[in-house]
């Protein structure tokens, strides 16, 4: 069991429920994989720094889970199946990056990098 | 030779830039995240390209950290490859 963080772009022209919709999907679909999730962050609408499709703004959605590797695979075909993503990215979190996000996540930054430079 | 150019023997020496140090270490940050654009931003110069470590004084790895990081974030469109950055 690997933690994984996927960040997905869909289409800025999906609805909101068509967007909780395909969070929905995917999160059962971990699920169904024997997966778990830790935590799902929608940022929503945002601009993108190029355009990508023709498009120049997309719907983001960040998924962090626990699931075993040959769950991934299944995943990515999923992903790139659905033609409402516009890009996706798996990335594998080692433990620093774990302990990151769950510091950013409840209780923000301590160490703040301009504090006293 | 202009008359007006004044042509000194030795260069003049520039203030002593300040001690660059690897504010990875310092601040004993461990993982650079490529979501968090602001702090990305630091490392990239006006084009949106990595700064050297000699500028950013970085150590190496930690900047190879900040590399893939930006890297990460340009796939997904958080930064630009290539523009005249609002910086």
């Amino acid at each position: 069991m690997n933690s994984y963080e996927l960040m997905v772009i869909f289409t800025p022209v999906l609805s909101e429920e068509d967007f909780k919709a395909s969070q929905k999907k995917y999160e059962d679909f971990i699920a169904e994989q024997s997966g778990a999730t830790v935590h799902s962050n929608p940022w929503g609408l945002k601009s993108l720094s190029y355009p990508i499709q023709k498009k120049t703004t997309g719907i983001y959605w960040i998924f962090e889970f626990n699931a075993p590797a040959e769950a991934i695979e299944k995943l990515k075909i999923q992903l790139l199946r659905d033609e409402q993503v516009l890009r996706h990215m798996i990335t594998r979190l080692d433990k620093n990056a774990v302990e990151y996000n769950y510091r950013k996540r409840n209780g923000g930054f301590a160490v703040t990098e301009k504090a006293e430079a | 030779m202009a008359k007006n150019e004044i042509k000194y023997l030795t260069a003049i020496k520039q203030e002593k830039p300040k001690k660059k140090f690897c504010r990875f270490k310092k601040y004993g940050i461990k993982y650079v995240d490529y979501k968090d654009i602001e702090f990305l931003k630091k490392f990239l110069n006006e084009q949106g390209k990595l700064l050297p470590r000699r500028l950013s004084g970085n150590s190496l790895k930690y900047q190879r950290k900040v590399s893939d990081a930006v890297k990460k974030a340009r796939q997904m469109a958080l930064l630009p490859y290539v523009t005249d950055l609002m910086k």
